[in-house]
């Protein structure tokens, strides 16, 4: 299979763009800077490409709606927050080949007019923020960027690198803008859509590093031969990252269509230590955890919505039987009590009184009633939360007690299974 | 404050480069952290309230209003690290440093946070020291690492 | 204006285009809780007390700021609503002192009420998360353990006031309402207006209790202990006692402070004449010699305090005189002793203010005469009402008591001093009076008055062209101070209030829920005022015989050596 993203990964260096330029790159944006921008969002759309970010919203038709929008100035906005636990595949793309991403934000500038763009890359990325930096330096130096690309009177495009400063919630759309903004990072209330009023209160294209960087190459070679690289219902190919108790870690592009079975022991060579594999934690911290029964679900967004589990960002953390669903769970739940940004009740307050209700079951002192509120309590932060971050924050837990319920009733009555919960 | 002044200066005296200018103060610290009257001081120069400023900077999880340790070390405790042995560094390192995890150590050379996950999920369990990552760690790898930064001292 | 068709409950209305689920369900008679929203002000949608179900839509939706369309269904007490609100609820009252029974708020909680009606009856959680403790360094008493985090003052203080002293710090269960490194808020901007206090939903914000200096004092046999009560608590007061705003209950406030047991039962109102007096003498003096323009009033203590923080560049701009509350205190200990013979070191002098930056302006080093302070203890409406309960006394039942004479009478002017445009109107009653040399009938100056933030007119009085403005809440303050600053606006005489409406909204005054601070409330303790002045017999200051007898027996002229030593004072660049 050829590659779309990760072609040029460790062959060219990363912040030249005569290298990038040698490899192939800038078709994408020559070839549409001869289009109509209206036949450029068709072949986007075309692409069947989704938001590689998590939310899996259909790149073409935001992209569609973006243009409609009469009002002015656009700004072009990269996430590039990744705080996802399990996820570093924007990281790969930034730190190898960050022109696939800097191209695709320069012809999405091109087909909305905008003039301004900003990468926001997470504050942990210091290093990655660096070559960032550089390329984009080097990028007007040879006339990719700034005033008058590639000579054409009036397609000016600035594109800047903006730090995080050590905050998950920011992934969230409308916090990152906020951040951005140099303010804390609280998600807005919507609408209205930041689309129609994002960065600056002005109307914004916001995309994850991993869609930006796949534009390129649609442009260049096709919407539809993006597309058929997947299946029908997902386009193109995916930066999925393997971690945890798994042989071979690491960044995989796959083409939709590939089972997560096929990913894990083909490419991933299988659990470590000849220990089996208990479940599978698919698509970010807020993702869902699920037995080896659904591993032979091919990895596309239809058919894992069909078996009611998210791709969201790509991130596959392998857990083996050793560990202990509860112990998993409450270590999950600490990640999101630290990162919930506060604002609103049910995931502020929830997410602590997760914590401390998930610790009663490690420590052997929970009741079948704390079980109960557990399970309310994850229901009402589900529907009622403020954004994305409160909304998918008990995924894991109802997943978790969906599967392995038998062993949080194991807990209640005082044992756990792998001994790894020290009851009190 | 001239250093502060010339770092506003660069980020055009703009509100909207709080965050920016505040990693770059802090960098240049000396403490890894936010000395309060150059808060202040940024507060009164960029024409905000204090207390909006203070919102800021306790809202990002890497500023730090209290001096901190000259190397801030970073044990990553997200679900990949954790399956694959962080709590054993964590174990080593309040073990080896004397310190709980948000301490500074006596000498004031490392400061030892839990952090959530830093993106080196395929090197877990790993750990951060300053800018530099370090990965595929047990307690005795890390012990030697430790090592070489005081050493360093 | 377009019209949208909704079903809530199944009840189909007809709303306005952009009206929110909340006001839709309003109209139908559907009482949808809420917590953190404050119309205008604060709108974050955050607490999600106020989830409903709306057909068709995931999850549940904030009715608060979920605008309405066309044919939307709304369900607003469905089982998954229910269940939502009373986990939401238990959240919320997890991680806050209950301490209901010692609590200022007790009865009065609005998340008390949101509790009881939803059925909470217990909490199934264990710990609590520690916020620091109670700020007691001024007269804005803070619990952060009884923050439920709505962030209604914080959007006050910032939005309305443009003081911005608190804000959100830390994040997650950590977050708190505080001033920056949780110091004190007497050692930052604070300015002590209360406004915060009147937002908050629960007991979090409360004043400086000083009722029990007030009690002591009148034990003290050797004190004589005289209390002035400003103009606006005679018509919020009553609200504690389930009057409706704005009625007038002057009459059994007099008495009650007798049977309180006060020597003598004296009225601001008589010192906002004076007031005048001074202020006018001062305004005529800087127009005519050329002194620095436009001169701005100093009544009102947080915006002093505003003033001192944010615009040096106008504090020689601030009128020189003490507000009433000072003035009164300093005749009281000087004049007043003379004619009571009494000591003046034994004359304890008690405010009633409908304001809680009254308690920091009593304290400031500069406010007393001789080496002694001007006034000895400032309590609130809401204070004073306490102090009637905790004695017994049957509020409604008292007959009604006049007030003590030589710093009692009072003009209709001195009583429009308590809401916004009063000083300026009452200013331009005398100013016009002397400038003519007649007495005038048409003295309503209708321009200045109402609710609007900032108001402006110019007054024609013999010949000469006054130019003024009025503003009210520091926020408009700023507003008006910048269009000042940038020359667009040739002004003679500001008069400026640091609180929305002026002192019949202090940050003293009584809370009433659901309509605490809606301009409904401000407007009808406003109209209590203008009512009284329509009565009063005389409508000028410096038409009260009692303080013609105070300038004719011992002050002498206005802006003489005494009046300048007793009734002026200075500012500060803080």
């Amino acid at each position: 299979m050829d590659k779309v993203l990760s072609a040029r990964f460790g062959k060219i260096k990363p912040d030249s763009v005569e290298e990038y330029i040698a490899a192939g790159g800038y078709e994408g944006l020559k070839k549409t800077m001869a289009m109509e921008h209206v036949d450029a969002i068709e072949e986007i759309k075309k692409a069947n490409l989704f938001g590689r970010g998590g939310a899996a919203y259909p790149t073409g038709i935001k992209w569609e709606q973006a243009y409609a929008i009469q009002r002015g100035p656009k700004y072009m906005v990269c996430n590039g927050d990744e705080g996802e636990p399990g996820t570093f595949k924007d990281r790969h793309i930034l730190s190898e080949d960050p022109f696939e991403l800097i191209e695709g934000m320069t012809i999405g500038a091109y087909i909305m007019g905008a003039r301004e763009g900003y990468i926001y890359i997470r504050g942990e990325y210091t290093a990655i923020q660096k070559i960032v930096d550089s390329a984009i330096k080097n990028a007007e130096k040879a006339g990719y960027l700034g005033k008058n690309i590639l000579g054409r009177e009036g397609f000016d495009f600035t594109l800047k690198v903006v730090s995080g400063a050590g905050a998950y919630v920011c992934g969230e759309n409308t916090a990152l803008v906020e951040s951005i903004e140099g303010k804390t990072g609280r998600p807005r209330q919507k609408p209205p859509y930041i689309k129609n009023c994002g960065l600056y209160q002005m109307p914004t294209i916001l995309n994850n590093v991993e869609t930006y960087s796949c534009i390129p190459w649609i442009i260049k070679d096709g919407g539809d031969t993006f597309s058929k690289k997947g299946t029908e219902f997902s386009g193109g190919t995916k930066l999925m990252c393997l971690s945890g108790n798994v042989q071979n870690r690491g960044v995989y592009e796959i083409p939709f269509g590939m089972t997560l079975r096929e990913l894990i022991y083909d490419l991933g060579g299988g659990v470590t230590n000849g220990r089996k594999l208990k479940f599978v934690h698919l698509g970010g911290q807020s993702g869902s955890c699920f037995p080896e029964s659904l591993l032979d679900t091919k990895i596309c967004y239809y058919d894992l919505k069909k078996a009611g589990i998210s791709l969201g960002s790509g991130a596959v953390v392998v857990v083996d039987d050793s560990h202990c669903a509860v112990d998993y769970l409450k270590n999950s739940m600490e990640f999101f009590e630290e990162e919930s940004c506060g604002k609103c009740t049910p995931c502020r307050e929830g997410t602590y009184r997760l914590v401390e209700l998930v610790d009663k079951f490690t420590e052997g002192t929970a009741t079948m009633e704390d079980f109960n509120k557990m399970k309310s309590l994850a229901q009402t932060m589900k529907t009622s939360s403020f954004c994305g971050l409160g909304q998918s924050a008990p995924v894991p837990l109802l997943t978790l007690i969906k599967y392995f319920e038998e062993e949080f009733l194991e807990h209640i009555n005082g044992t756990c299974r792998t001994g790894v919960c020290k009851m009190r | 404050m001239q250093k502060v002044k010339e770092v506003l200066n660069r980020h055009g005296n703009s509100k909207d480069n709080l965050i920016q200018v505040m990693l770059e103060l802090q960098n240049l610290s000396g403490t890894n952290s936010l000395p309060h009257e150059w808060v202040e001081f940024v507060a009164v120069e960029l024409d905000m309230p204090l207390s909006r400023v203070y919102s800021v900077i306790t809202f990002y999880s890497m500023f730090g209003t209290e001096p901190r340790g000259k190397y801030v070390v970073e044990v990553c405790k997200s679900a990949p690290c954790h399956v694959t042995g962080a709590g054993s560094l964590l174990a080593m390192l309040e073990k080896e440093l004397q310190v709980k995890p948000g301490q500074t150590t006596e000498d004031g050379v490392f400061t030892l946070i839990q952090s959530a996950c830093f993106g080196a999920c395929d090197i877990s369990p790993a750990i951060k020291i300053g800018d530099k990552v370090y990965g595929n760690l047990t307690p005795e790898k890390l012990s030697h690492i430790v090592n070489t930064y005081r050493e360093v001292q | 204006m377009e019209m949208i068709n909704v079903t809530i409950d199944g009840i189909a209305v007809e709303v306005e285009k952009n009206t929110t689920i909340l006001e839709a369900a309003k109209k139908l008679n559907i009482n949808i809780p809420t917590l953190c929203f404050m119309k205008g002000v604060n709108e974050p949608g955050s607490c999600r007390v106020c989830v409903v179900e709306v057909e068709g839509w995931r999850g549940l939706h904030p009715a608060c700021v979920t605008k309405v369309s066309e044919g939307l269904v709304v369900k607003t007490s469905t089982g998954t609503v229910r269940e939502a609100r009373k986990n939401i609820l238990e959240l919320i009252m997890s991680n806050h002192n209950r301490e209901c029974l010692s609590c200022s708020r007790n009865l009065r909680c609005e998340l008390q009420t949101l509790c009881n009606d939803n059925g909470i009856d217990r909490l199934p959680y264990n710990g609590k998360v520690e916020k620091g403790c109670i700020d007691t360094s001024g007269p804005i008493v803070r619990d952060p353990n009884k923050c439920v985090l709505c962030g209604r003052c914080v959007s006050v203080c910032s939005k309305i006031q443009d003081v911005g002293v608190i804000d959100y710090a830390y994040r997650g269960a950590h977050m708190t309402v505080t001033t920056a490194y949780e110091e004190g808020l007497a050692g930052h901007d604070c300015i002590n207006c209360g406004q915060c206090i009147k937002a908050c939903p629960v007991g979090a914000l409360s004043e400086r209790d000083d009722t029990a200096k007030v009690w002591k004092a009148l034990e003290n046999q050797d004190l004589h202990v005289v209390v002035q009560t400003a103009p606006a608590v005679r018509v919020a007061l009553g609200e504690e006692f389930g009057y409706a705003p704005g009625t007038n209950v002057e009459g059994k406030m007099v008495t009650a402070l007798r049977r309180l047991g006060f020597d003598r039962v004296f009225d601001t109102n008589f010192s906002a004449d004076l007031t005048i007096i001074e202020e006018g003498n001062e305004l005529l003096d800087r127009i005519k010699n050329g002194g620095k323009l436009p001169m701005i009033t100093s009544c009102s203590p947080g915006w002093i305090k505003f003033c001192e923080h944010n615009y040096h560049d106008f504090l020689e701009n601030l009128s020189t005189c003490k507000s009433p509350q000072q003035m009164f205190g300093a005749v009281a200990k000087s004049y007043y002793p003379i004619k009571a013979d009494v000591d003046p070191k034994n004359v304890f002098v008690v405010s009633v203010m409908p304001c809680t930056a009254k308690k920091y302006e009593a304290d400031r080093e500069e406010m007393q005469v001789d080496g002694l302070k001007d006034i000895d203890a400032v309590i609130t409406t809401r204070e004073l009402a306490r102090m009637i309960r905790q004695a017994g006394i049957k509020f409604n039942e008292l007959e009604d008591g006049k007030r003590d004479s030589i710093l009692g009478a009072y003009s209709g002017a001195g009583t429009i001093f308590g809401n916004t445009g009063g000083v300026m109107e009452a200013a331009l009653r005398t100013v016009a009076d002397k400038l003519t040399g007649k007495s005038l009938d048409a003295i309503d100056y209708t321009a200045v008055r109402g609710l609007a933030g900032i108001k402006e007119a110019t007054v024609s009085i013999a010949g000469m062209d006054i130019k003024v403005a009025v503003a009210n809440g520091t926020g408009n303050a700023s507003k008006l101070l910048d269009r000042v600053k940038s020359g667009e606006a040739g002004y003679h005489f500001i008069e400026v209030m640091g609180c929305e409406g002026g002192c019949i909204n202090g940050g003293g005054q009584p809370i009433i829920k659901d309509k605490n601070t809606t301009d409904e409330v401000k407007a009808a303790r406003i109209k209590g005022l203008y009512d009284i002045d329509k009565a009063c017999v005389t409508r000028k200051s410096h038409e009260n015989p009692e303080i013609q007898k105070l300038y004719a027996e011992y002050l002498g002229e206005a802006g003489d050596h005494l009046a300048h030593k007793l009734l002026h004072t200075h500012y500060i660049a803080r």
